[in-house]
Parts: structure tokens; sequence; C-alpha cells
């Protein structure tokens, strides 16, 4: 347990100090990088409460992720960069859909709960594209960055990296209040027992579609610093590989542990990255590589990175 | 006569061709332990479904404490004071023994859109459920892990949890399946102690734990109840002899 504790406070203090070092040396683009894997880690951060906890496979988790950043995007293109108020859309906008997607996907479970969580999402990747006012299928440049007022500048990089950093731990410490609540109980009662979990008295359908709802909401704020981030929207935001990239960052890390889905943030994007990067075979090939080392964790790592770790028995 | 706390009229539930339950009627007074026996394929286990609300019957009519509860599923059922163990034991594998009772507590403790404090810090929870795990006789094993339990504990601790409900009538599938000789005996002791101030309906293969706990006993064949009556009545029924108990009645 204490091991586990200083990794985590090393973790944290090594990307609090990141933006520093990489401006001593002048290395400003891995404060983008760092940045980019957060923004991820947020998003696999959602997914894992309704994925990990509640048992629920969605494959379909980038769609909070567009609807975050066309929230943005849309809002912005029509002159509104009040950030604040694009916050509540992105954040409101992907509640609801959620709660529309959810109210009927959470009807069926299983291999019909991925199938239509997927279609729901290539439905709104559709849209996007069909969207000819906002870009279409070329997508549309953010016309400016959201406007926070004073509280922190987007444009400044190391500020937008620290704004993302809080989000980050702050939304690690708020699904670990959740599970461990009452009502985390009950979602991850239903997924390890169903039947014990009526009969004892619960209905597990609106606990259920509130996390997913939930998750939901925490994707879209991830969605609007994505997009705050590249500065650019396309539906590719919504493409069911970003849903599939979002969900191996989970099952890499851990499905089901607190910290996985940043580690596996991480380790899947800083490798993509390395390996991309990479010249000859490994460089043209990087995929396989990935593909191989994911391979590997699943067979190997039970519990996903996050369950090598030491300490790593218990539930959390 | 008291009015009976569950009452079955004319249920039936169907597989295909196959009535699993073939118009069942069936009365439980309150307090009295009533067994349902029966060969294997009879269709208890179907009956026990349907009574917890697991499967809907095709027809038929179950009134619970003068109510109508035929169209509710088992969560609602659960509210209205049924409770039930499952043949397979059935316990959250992941949550120690003390959660378990704990979340079995909590679910009849208001909703749970409760998304801040710790649900284990909650002695509202945790104070009643480790009352119950000591009456089970769990009260030292309240942090083990439900999955490292011994086989006949995780059936105590699923005792433990249809008690947390407070429930009016207890439907027991089995209860002392796959258990050894000694541990058998211990449930069926405390079993016994709930006699009285519990309605139990209780299915049992077991002879001998059903002869010492059961008030009335039915016997279902073929989806039928062939015969209700006293222990005694039972022994000595000729059609139950003949249809299915013979020599295991004799001593």
């Amino acid at each position: 347990m204490r091991a586990r504790l200083v990794l985590l406070i090393v973790g944290i203090a090594f990307l609090a100090l990141a933006p520093l070092v990489a401006t001593a040396f002048d290395q400003l683009f891995y404060i983008d990088l760092l940045r980019r894997v957060m923004i991820f880690a947020i998003a696999a951060l959602s997914l894992n409460l309704i994925l990990g906890y509640g048992g629920m496979v969605s494959f379909g988790h980038a769609a909070y992720l567009g609807i975050g950043g066309y929230a943005v995007a849309i809002l912005a293109h029509h002159g509104i960069h009040n950030g604040f108020l694009q916050l509540g859309v992105a954040v409101g906008a992907s509640a609801l859909v959620a709660l529309v997607i959810g109210a009927i996907s959470i009807r069926t479970s299983g291999i019909y709960f991925i199938m239509i969580t997927l279609a729901f999402t290539q439905m709104l990747y559709f849209l996007g594209i069909s969207l000819d006012a906002y870009g279409g299928d070329d997508g549309l440049r953010l016309a400016a960055r959201s406007d926070l007022g004073g509280l922190v500048d987007l444009g400044n990089s190391t500020a937008f990296y620290y704004l993302v950093f809080a989000v980050m731990i702050a939304f690690l410490y708020l699904i670990h209040r959740i599970v461990n609540s009452r009502f985390g109980m009950v979602i991850r009662a239903s997924n390890s027992n169903e039947a014990r979990t009526r009969a004892i008295g619960f209905s597990p359908y609106p606990y259920r579609l509130a996390a997913f709802v939930i998750a939901g909401a925490m994707c879209g704020v991830a969605g609007y610093l994505f997009v705050n981030h590249t500065a650019y929207l396309t539906p590719d935001f919504m493409h069911w590989t970003r849903s599939g990239e979002i969900m191996f960052m989970v099952i890499l890390g851990g499905i089901g542990t607190s910290v996985g889905p940043i580690l596996g943030a991480f380790v899947l994007l800083l490798l993509e990255d390395l390996l991309s990067g990479m010249t000859g075979f490994v460089g043209q090939h990087w995929q396989l590589f990935i593909g191989l080392f994911l391979v590997l964790v699943v067979l190997f790592a039970k519990r996903g990175l996050a369950g090598l770790l030491p300490g790593a028995q218990r539930n959390d | 006569m008291t009015e009976p706390l569950l009452d079955i009229q004319g249920l039936v539930k169907a597989f295909g061709a196959l009535r699993a339950t073939d118009g069942v009627a069936l009365d439980v007074l309150p307090g009295e332990t009533h067994a349902i026996i029966g060969p294997n394929g009879a269709g208890k286990t179907t009956l026990i479904a349907q009574l917890a609300g697991d499967l809907r019957p095709d027809a038929g009519r179950i009134r619970f404490a003068g109510e109508d509860i035929t169209p509710l599923g088992a969560a609602a059922r659960s509210h209205k004071g049924l409770a039930r163990s499952f043949q397979i034991t059935s316990v959250y594998r992941e949550f120690s023994a003390l959660d378990n009772v704990a979340l079995a507590v909590q679910a009849h403790a208001g909703h749970s859109f409760r998304f801040w404090r710790a649900a284990q810090s909650e002695e509202v929870l945790h104070g009643p459920a480790r009352a119950i795990l000591d009456e089970v006789g769990l009260g030292s094993r309240a942090q083990v892990l439900a999955a490292n339990l011994a086989h006949g504990e995780q059936r105590q601790l699923e005792i433990a949890m249809v008690l947390a409900t407070r429930p009016r009538l207890l439907l027991l599938d089995e209860p002392v399946a796959g258990m050894g000789a000694d541990e058998s005996q211990r449930m069926v002791q405390f079993l016994g102690t709930l006699k009285g101030r519990q309605t139990i309906v209780l299915v049992e293969h077991d002879m001998d734990a059903v002869f010492t706990l059961a008030d009335r006993i039915s016997v279902l064949v073929y989806g039928r109840v062939i015969a209700t009556g006293t222990p005694e009545e039972i022994r000595t029924n000729r059609e139950v002899r003949a249809a299915y108990l013979g020599e295991e009645l004799e001593d």
C-alpha cells in the first residue's frame, strides 16, 4: 500500500514538474505531448467508471469526445467564446446524449450492448460528416480557444497543461469517491452478480444509467479540452477507432483500477509516439508492435499494468 | 383459520412442450416452515424462481400478504419482504463478507443515489451487517473476501444477506446443498433457530433437514403438487411413496 502511494506521488510530482523541465531544456513539444496524453487519460478515466466498475462495455465512448468538441467549435464559429458557457454546453450536451444512448442500450447486455453503443456513435460520426455548415468531412478550425477570463489562458501552453493536469487529478479523485459510495457499490455489485443484486432489492437500471450519464459528461469535458488542444475539429473525434483506442487504454492500464486508465493512456500514446518516430522497419510498422504489446499485456497481466504495480492485489 | 402469508393459485410455467409448473396451488401460513420436496426435474427451482420474481409465470396468481405480486420483478418483491437464497451459491465474490451483507442492508435503506461518502464508513449499514454476521456465525470472518470463504461459509453468508433485507418470507433453495455432514448439521441447527420467528419456504433434497425443520411439506412431481401435509402425513401418504420417496421414508 505504501509503495503504491509513493509511486502515485512520484507520478504526480513528475507531471507537475514536467513543463518546468521541458521549458528549461527548450523542449516545448513535450508539454504538448503530455497534455494530449492527459486529455485521453481523462477520457479513459470516464470510460473506466462504466466499463471497469460497471461492466458496461461501451464501444462508443468517443461520441462524447466529439460532442464536447462540437459544442466548443460550433459556439466559437458563431462568435461565442465564453469558455464557461462552452463548458456548460459541452457537459450538458454530452450528458443528454449519454442519457438517450444509455436509456436504450442499457436495456441490453453483452454483445448487443457493445453493438448498440457502437451504432449510436457511428450515427453521430456520420451526422458530423453531414454538417456542411461546420466543415463536414474536412472539419472546422477553432475560431478561437475557449476564453476562461482571467482564470487560465488556454493560448498559453503551460497554463493549459496545468488546467488539464488539474482536471485529470480531480476526476481521478471524483471517481475514487463515486465507486466507493453507496452508488458505486450498487454499480459494482450489479456488475459482479446481477441476479443477486436484484434479489436483495436493487433495480440496477437507474444506477447504471446514471453512471453512463456521468461517464458521458466527464468525457465531454475531455472533448472540450481536446478541441482546445488541437484547435481543429473533425468528425474523426468520434471515429470508432478512437472509441477503440480509449477502450485499449482502459484494458491496458487495468480494468476497474483507479489509476489504470491514466497508466494506459500514457503507455499507449507514448509508445505510439516513440515507435512511429523510429526509422526503418519498426517505424513503418509501428502498429504491429503496439498490437503485439497489447496482446502480451492482456495475456500475462490480469489486471493490466496497474496489476503489476506493488500492492496491487487489492481492488483499488 | 389465519390468512396465509403466501397464496399461490393455478401457477403455470412452460418451456416449450414441458410444463415445468403445471397448475401449482400452495399456501404458506405465517410463521410456518413449509418444505417443498420432489424428485429431480419436478420443477422446484422453476417454482422458486417464479416466487422470487426471476421468472414470469404463464398463468396463475401469487398473492403475498394479501396483495397480488404476480407482475412484480425480483427487486420489487424484495421490497415487499420476500428474500431468496440460490441453489448455487450467489454472493459477491470480490467483496468482503461484511460488504456483502452491508449491500443487502443498503438495498433497504432508501435510494442509493449517494455519490460521495464512502459506504464502508457508514455505521448505519455496517452496524446491522456485523450483527447479522455474528448471528449466522461468521462474525470473525467479516473482513475476508467472499471468494476466500469455504463453501459452507459462503452458504451462511448468503443466508446472512437474505436476513439483512429483513424479510417476511424466506425462500431457501437447497440451503445445505453441497455441504459436508458437519456443516449441513450446523446449518439445519441455525435454520431451526429461525423457526417460528420467520416464515420459510424450504426447497431441499436432504430429507433429514426437511423432516427436522418442516411444519408442512408439499410434494411436487412433474410440476404438480401431489400432496401437502404434516411430515407425518407425507411420510405415510401412499401416493407420495409410490411417486417418489419410497424407501427413503422407511426408517
